[in-house]
């Protein structure tokens, strides 16, 4: 079982919970922090290198890295792990913004105790992404999610007690109907009399769930998944909690929790269901074209930094499944890049937003003004993340949403053609609400008096938001490379739903 | 008579011979050796409780031509309830031993063993003539144990309430019996079964409808509910904890036992939908209850009627795995709820202190409290890696391996329960971690009964779900049952 690499992205935030567990200082709670998230981001970074010499060694089976051990044998529960491209992709992402949230969460309170809940949320995350067993998926989904009650209670600001509660209970009602589908699933799992299974690559081989019972349990499915990621009219606990969450919880939560909504959806419900998915993607497809305009128009009329850039997570996080249900090979590249890029720039503009919000006090961006003066790196951070989200050629957006809507337009008929049509506008509309926010808060004279003595970054400021900048221009420079990275996983034999369509 | 047949009875002999030891001890030793009692028989159960593991389970035999009957999920439900009742005797030394308790200690322990021998009799019943002497024999002792704290008139107050309740349910029990009686003309589990045939009769719907009805008044089932809070509320916290986890296990297995023996081959024409229906009105009124409680023992009151509709979920779906899951249920709710109870009863005994209220802050004075009891409320609520999730996890498994949509629809009712008590779970967490008001309770350090206590429970809700042995070697009990022949 530990010859398995992938295990090892359980057990060192598991190593460091315990290492905290041990900590006196902040000291020792930073270098733990700061030496278990490097060790992930060097392993998550080992485990691409790896991965691409395997593929190029003409490696073609579907998941590579995979073991399987028994866990609760009367219900043939396994402990399965196994990965493509797709959660590798993922898995760098979750590293590279817990190093990056480790350096945003250097002098919060009560040091040890915010650790130690910040790394169970991330041993539920990265459970989830080696997962391919759906009991052992579904627990690891539970895990992230609860931290998240504490960790906004405990060190938010704002209605924290009342988003606390309204995330965590909408998030768990979404599990609820993800538990019982996944349940549903298992039972469907295997031709009459044949061993049932939880192992997703196995039942997909099995292919026996009946088109009544996909059609039963593919909306379920969907919708569980859906609620994490901010789909309409689900998204409502997204814009309260990412507002009252502490830096590193935000960018935690909008850069990779709303992307195991989005991973879900394709990895369990788009996967095990293809004919549902295929005859039932226009349900979906109205829902999430809703979330992307309405969360754009929404973020334009926003004045607390974090509601806007919550808003906008709804908007990017619609355009992940709305490029999904488009089932088609360019479009769920596009999903894919799309969960990279807004992970990524996501989590720099509430690294940024805290950091501001740390000086100013305030995140009402009518208080403020003339901020790249006073802070010329944040401001210039801030700028490139806007430019980021606003789709500029050479960062991560643009290649993310130019995909999508390639591949959206790909369908030619008349209902595909005007919803992505109305989710293409979305780019003018991000445009705007960004420009605003760039035009209030950086330039023009400065609002407060107050705000002329304040600083600029510190050197782990610094370091956690060069990290994620660097990052969404290596996504924007390279796009071969992810594209090549999440190719394979996409193969026809494998995604039947796109040989349907 | 062929006596080898008291052999099968192994495991209740043992536990009677514990009691008679505990009574000579209490009777005859002197005044100074009456403060080693709650001691004496802590330790006495625990060597019982290793010998029952170890010697219990004689696979299957009936004894005394059918009456009696014992297998190998019989003795491994024994054992579950010894462990819990190992644990409620940790939890309540303290309490045993304090001043008020000066006179009665020995009779707190005799009642309580002779509660948990009714119970014995009550699972491995297949007579109603004996299933009865198990009920009363685990009633009307537990009305004497509520009434312990004489000093307080909540006490008695729940003691008039739960014997009332207790003989009323007894004689609607009764009247459903009467009515098998006079449809079957015999008392055997086995014969009534083959009397009754499968030929429907609208006397037997009300027949059944009076038994479901007398069990489930032990079982707290709404609408039979009523007494739950005010007793919960009333009776002393170690009292409260037996009467909530150890009284409700016997039940629910008595209850399955008498269901799929007797008129198992009227499951799908008639006890499945009242099945139905006390299952969605235990879990949902359970949990809207609870929302409001502001006493700790009257929301965990709440809390465990709507725990009990979930453990209901293990009998609808009458299979092996739904009896597997239904005892893991009970065994995980065991650790979960004592480790509530435990640090309840740590507060009560120091402090005095019930309300939620008292609570505020508590992790910032006692944080070892505090993580103790959000760790109970995460394993009732069913969050992942405590046990709770995984018994619930496996009970919803269970109840849709049955595989009608009508069962889909139950659990997803069920399901969305789960979200209520999740609301109501995390107010407790709330008000130890979150709240911002001044912490009510000081700073103190609990007997170390009570810490052992703590130990234990917490121990069992992270061990007992990821370890996977104790599923696996309920399941292994299970799937060997013969209980299911019936079931048409």
């Amino acid at each position: 079982m530990f010859s398995n690499i992938l295990i090892y992205f359980v057990i060192i935030p598991l190593l460091m919970l315990g290492g905290f567990a041990l900590c006196r200082t902040d000291k020792a709670v930073r270098t733990v922090a700061v030496v278990g998230s490097m060790a992930l981001l060097a392993l998550s970074v080992w485990l691409l290198v790896d991965y691409i010499a395997l593929r190029q060694a003409g490696e073609t089976a579907e998941m590579l890295y995979t073991g399987s051990w028994v866990w609760f044998a009367p219900l043939n529960i396994h402990l399965a792990v196994g990965v493509d491209g797709v959660s590798i992709a993922m898995l760098l992402l979750s590293s590279i913004i817990i190093f990056a949230g480790s350096f945003a969460s250097w002098k919060i309170d009560n040091m040890r105790h915010f650790f130690m809940w910040l790394l169970l949320l991330s041993t539920g995350v990265f459970g989830f992404f080696i997962s391919i067993d759906m009991f052992t998926m579904f627990m690891f989904y539970e895990v992230a999610l609860i931290p998240m009650y504490l960790l906004i209670g405990q060190w938010g600001t704002g209605r924290k007690e009342y988003s606390a509660m309204k995330l965590t209970l909408m998030l768990m009602g979404g599990s609820a109907f993800l538990m019982l589908s996944l349940i549903g699933i298992y039972f469907h799992s295997a031709p009459e009399g044949g061993q049932l299974t939880w192992n997703l690559l196995e039942i997909a081989q099995n292919d026996s769930i009946s088109r009544g019972w996909q059609y039963f349990l593919f909306p379920m499915c969907f919708v569980g998944f859906g609620v994490l990621g901010a789909m309409f009219p689900f998204h409502t606990w997204s814009p309260d909690g990412h507002a009252c969450a502490p830096t590193a919880v935000s960018m935690l939560h909008a850069g990779v929790l709303m992307k195991l909504g989005g991973y879900g959806c394709f990895r369990v419900a788009m996967y095990l269901m293809p004919t549902a998915a295929n005859d039932l993607a226009w349900i979906f497809l109205i829902l999430t074209g809703v979330s992307v305009v309405y969360g754009a128009f929404s973020a334009c009329v926003q004045t607390d930094l974090k509601y806007i850039n919550a808003y906008s997570s709804v908007s990017h996080c619609g355009m992940v499944l709305f490029a999904i249900l488009m089932i088609n090979t360019t479009a769920l590249t596009g999903a894919i890049m799309q969960m990279l890029s807004h992970g990524l720039m996501t989590a720099l503009f509430f690294a940024l937003i805290g950091m501001i919000y740390g000086r100013t006090h305030t995140r009402d961006i009518r208080l403020m003004g003339g901020l790249m003066k006073i802070m010329p790196f944040l401001g210039v951070g801030y700028v490139i993340a806007g430019m980021a989200s606003l789709g500029l050629p050479g960062l991560s957006g643009f290649v993310a949403e130019m995909t999508i809507f390639v591949g959206s337009f790909q369908h030619t008929d008349m209902f595909h053609r005007v919803f992505t049509i109305v989710a293409c506008s979305s780019i003018v509309i991000t445009a705007v609400y960004i420009l605003r926010v760039v035009g209030k808060l950086l330039f023009g004279p400065v609002q407060d008096e107050h705000h002329l003595s304040l600083t600029d970054a510190t050197w782990w400021e610094r370091l956690s938001t060069i990290t994620l900048i660097v990052s969404v221009a290596a996504i924007g420079c390279f796009p071969n490379f992810f594209e090549w990275l999440i190719r394979f996983t996409f193969s026809p034999e494998i995604f039947r739903a796109i040989g349907l369509n | 008579m062929d006596y080898s047949q008291f052999l099968a009875m192994r495991q209740e002999i043992g536990l009677l011979i514990v009691f008679l030891l505990v009574f000579l001890y209490d009777t005859f030793m002197p005044k100074k050796a009456l403060n080693a009692t709650a001691g004496f028989t802590t330790i006495l159960f625990l060597l019982f409780t290793v010998a029952s593991f170890i010697w219990g389970n004689i696979g299957d035999v009936d004894a005394f031509a059918g009456m009696y009957s014992t297998s190998g999920v019989c003795s491994m439900i024994k054992n579950i309830l010894n462990v819990g009742v190992l644990i409620v005797l940790i939890q309540s030394c303290r309490w045993a031993n304090g001043e008020l308790m000066i006179m009665r200690r020995g009779e707190f322990y005799e009642l309580l063993l002779v509660t948990l021998f009714g119970m014995y009799l009550m699972i491995s019943a297949r007579h109603f003539l004996l299933f009865v002497i198990g009920l009363e024999s685990a009633s009307l002792p537990l009305a004497a144990m509520v009434a312990f704290d004489k000093n307080r008139y909540e006490s008695h107050e729940a003691a008039i309430k739960y014997m009332l309740t207790a003989v009323f349910s007894s004689a609607v029990f009764m009247m459903g019996l009467s009515f098998v009686y006079g449809l079957s003309g015999s008392l055997y589990f086995h014969d009534i079964a083959l009397q009754l045939g499968s030929s429907f009769n609208t006397t037997l719907v009300v027949a059944l409808a009076f038994v479901i009805a007398g069990v489930g008044f032990k079982l707290s089932l709404v609408p039979f509910h009523l007494w739950t809070a005010d007793v919960y509320q009333g009776a002393p916290t170690s009292v409260t904890s037996y009467l909530s986890v150890i009284s409700k296990g016997a039940a629910a297995f008595a209850f399955l036992v008498i269901l799929v023996q007797c008129f198992g081959q009227f499951y799908s024409m008639v006890w499945e939908w009242m099945l139905y229906a006390l299952i969605i009105a235990t879990i949902t009124i359970g949990n809207l209850f609870a929302i409001r409680q502001k006493n700790m023992k009257r929301f965990l009151a709440f809390s465990s009627i709507s725990q009990a509709g979930y453990i209901m979920l293990g009998i609808v779906g009458c299979n092996d795995m739904g009896l597997a899951a239904m005892m893991y249920y009970i065994l995980v709710y065991i650790f979960s709820n004592l480790a509530a109870f435990g640090v309840i009863g740590a507060i009560e005994n120091q402090t005095g202190k019930v309300e939620m209220t008292d609570y505020n802050g508590l992790s910032r004075t006692n944080p070892w409290l505090a993580c103790s009891m959000m760790l109970a409320m995460f394993s009732l609520a069913g969050i992942p890696p405590f046990a709770g999730f995984f018994s619930k996890f496996f009970i919803f498994t269970s109840a849709i391996n049955q595989g009608s949509v009508a069962i889909y629809i139950l659990v997803l009712i069920a399901l969305i329960n789960t979200i209520i008590s999740l609301y109501y779970y995390l107010l407790v967490v709330k008000a130890m971690y979150i709240s911002p008001d001044e912490p009510q309770i000081a700073n103190f350090r609990s007997a170390s009964s009570e810490r052992l206590g703590l130990w234990i429970t917490v121990g069992g809700i992270v061990a007992l779900g990821i370890v996977s042995f104790f599923y696996d070697s309920i399941m292994e009990a299970a799937s060997g049952s013969a209980l299911f022949a019936f079931i048409g």
